[in-house]
């Protein structure tokens, strides 16, 4: 019996994050807070923006879940921080694609930043929604119609 | 008798195959057990012979239909000790007989200010209609508190049941912590303050022998998927003064006895709570499940998962970062055994397990409430039925030290 095929799932980099994770905080300002939950699991994500001019000027987050839900909210975070409005949606869009299965270009992947890796959960189906709840966080607090 | 055991798997057609190339072990029979083979052949043997709709057609088929699904009922009767057929009700399930008991049972006999008491550790479908219909009726849900290693803490109970409570809604075993409720008591405690006892016997039924009288139970729910029968079919017991008193849950077709422009008759029970085609496949699906498992006896289906769990249970305690919730002995423990594995979200665990051919549950089991109480986020779940062996068992700790070494914690 082997593990090996988890490692497609559970690189270094997802580990990593998911043990160190970025922006882990409550903010002292924030323009909106979104909290999130995942209810087949029970993981919760708690957002926090700050919008100035129209840009993320900063970006926290709080909650509990399993390793990919984590590391996916700290990778989102390093990577749409300083991003307009229009670039953090359009993320959103190219994230929930390509965890779908649906092919992006190489230069849309690169938007993502460290969060591309995660196109391997669409091979484990059942931990999609683990990958996506940040980013369905993220349009909430964009201004997105979100359903919760 | 272990040997007759270590044969049923063959049984199962299911089982004999490989996930990510290892041997299935199939570990999430709280969630929904397998089907044997001839639980598979009776559904197919119902609709190549004698499908029809039951109680309205005349002819052959219609006859036979309606002879085997009533046949059925009479089955479950026997099998959980029922006085009478009647006061069998098929239903789609435990969610759907609960669901019957409030919205007909507690709509008619809840006013504001009375009490509906539960416990910490009830599933959703046996909490939410309580929760619901105390809303609607301004009464009082009251929580039943457990004991330190997650049994139902009885000295609690006699508080909380008062003269007040009309209804007690208590699961006989428990999906999570794997514990037997003294139920038996629990009636008796429900009865000297004239309330009635509704019971969830989702995870009782497939697992050990149910004597509804001898519980002096006045409802009791359970569902056919859990115990070797076919989704979508479930039973409400209920006493016949009971049932008899009570309105119907739905109305429509079947359920009727005469029906003019401006007011109806209902059917005798059970068929009045039985409105519209029923799903008779499932019933006999359900009865031959029950044949299997009387074949083999409940107390012997008991009694061997008694042992599995004297096995894993002390293997599970033994690796230092698990936690195990719910008793620690496995005298009172059934085959339903939570854990956690220290450093690691239980989501990830069982995608790990799952690399290992291991199927386990992983969440908060349909009961955040008890997810709180415990103060954990979710679990991992691992539950037996009869095709399980020690085998299986040892695959689990594998996989457990598997994913132990994988994610370092
Ligand atoms: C204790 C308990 N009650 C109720 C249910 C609900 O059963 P069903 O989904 O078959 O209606 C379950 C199973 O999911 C259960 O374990």
């Amino acid at each position: 019996m082997s593990l090996s095929g988890l490692n497609s799932l559970y690189r270094e980099v997802i580990l990593d994050h998911s043990e160190h994770p970025h922006h882990k905080k409550n903010l002292k300002q924030a323009t909106s807070k979104v909290t999130l939950k995942n209810p087949t699991c029970g993981d919760v994500i708690n957002l926090e923006l700050n919008l100035v001019d129209g840009k993320i000027a900063d970006i926290g987050f709080t909650g509990e879940g399993c390793t990919i839900s984590q590391s996916s909210a700290s990778m989102m975070t390093d990577v749409v921080l300083g991003k307009t409005t229009e670039d953090g949606l359009e993320m959103a869009q190219i994230f929930s694609e390509m965890v779908m299965g649906q092919k992006r270009s190489a230069a849309d992947l690169k938007k993502l930043g460290d969060a591309a890796i995660l196109s391997s959960v669409m091979q484990f189906p059942a931990r999609i929604k683990c990958a996506t709840l940040c980013w369905w966080a993220l349009r909430k607090s964009l201004g997105e119609n979100v359903d919760d | 008798m272990d040997s007759k055991f270590l044969k049923i798997r063959n049984d199962f057609p299911i089982l004999n195959q490989k996930i990510n190339n290892e041997r299935l072990v199939y570990l999430d029979n709280a969630a929904t057990s397998q089907k044997p083979q001839a639980v598979i052949d009776e559904i197919v043997r119902y609709y190549q012979n004698d499908n029809a709709n039951t109680h309205r057609s005349v002819h052959t088929l219609g006859e036979r239909a309606t002879e085997e699904y009533e046949a059925a009922r009479g089955k479950v009767q026997r099998f959980i000790n029922a006085k009478e057929s009647r006061e069998i009700i098929f239903t789609q399930g435990t969610t759907d007989s609960l669901n019957l008991v409030a919205s007909t049972y507690g709509e008619e006999n809840i006013s504001a200010g009375d009490e509906i008491v539960v416990s910490y550790m009830e599933h959703h479908s046996n909490l939410i209609p309580w929760q619901q219909l105390a809303l609607r009726k301004h009464a009082i849900l009251k929580y039943i508190e457990l004991t330190n290693d997650g049994r139902l803490d009885m000295d609690d109970a006699q508080k909380k049941i008062t003269d007040k409570t009309k209804v007690v809604a208590i699961a006989h075993v428990s999906n999570v912590l794997g514990v037997t409720n003294d139920i038996k008591k629990m009636a008796q405690i429900a009865h000297i303050h004239n309330a009635v006892m509704v019971i969830d016997g989702a995870q009782a039924v497939p697992n050990q022998p149910v004597d509804v009288q001898a519980l002096d139970a006045d409802f009791y729910a359970f569902s056919g998927h859990k115990m070797l029968g076919p989704m979508g079919i479930g039973v409400l017991y209920g006493k016949n003064n009971l049932l008899n008193k009570m309105s119907p849950y739905q109305y429509g077709g079947e359920m009727i006895n005469f029906v003019e422009k401006y007011q109806s008759t209902w059917a005798d029970i059970p068929w009045k709570f039985e409105a519209g085609t029923q799903n008779v496949a499932g019933a006999i699906g359900l009865g031959k499940a029950i044949d299997y498992l009387t074949e083999i006896g409940m107390q012997n289906i008991a009694n061997y998962e008694q042992k599995l769990v004297e096995y894993a249970l002390p293997k599970l305690l033994n690796i230092p970062e698990i936690t195990v919730y719910g008793p620690h002995s496995p005298k009172l423990h059934n085959g339903v055994i939570s854990f956690n594995l220290k450093g690691l979200h239980p989501h990830d665990l069982a995608t790990a397990l799952d690399m290992d051919g291991v199927a386990v549950r992983a969440g908060h089991h349909c009961a955040q409430p008890l997810m709180k109480y415990l103060n954990v986020v979710a679990t991992a779940r691992a539950s037996f039925y009869i095709y399980n062996t020690v085998d299986d068992v040892d695959q689990l700790i594998y996989a457990i030290q598997d994913a132990k070494e994988f994610f370092k914690v």
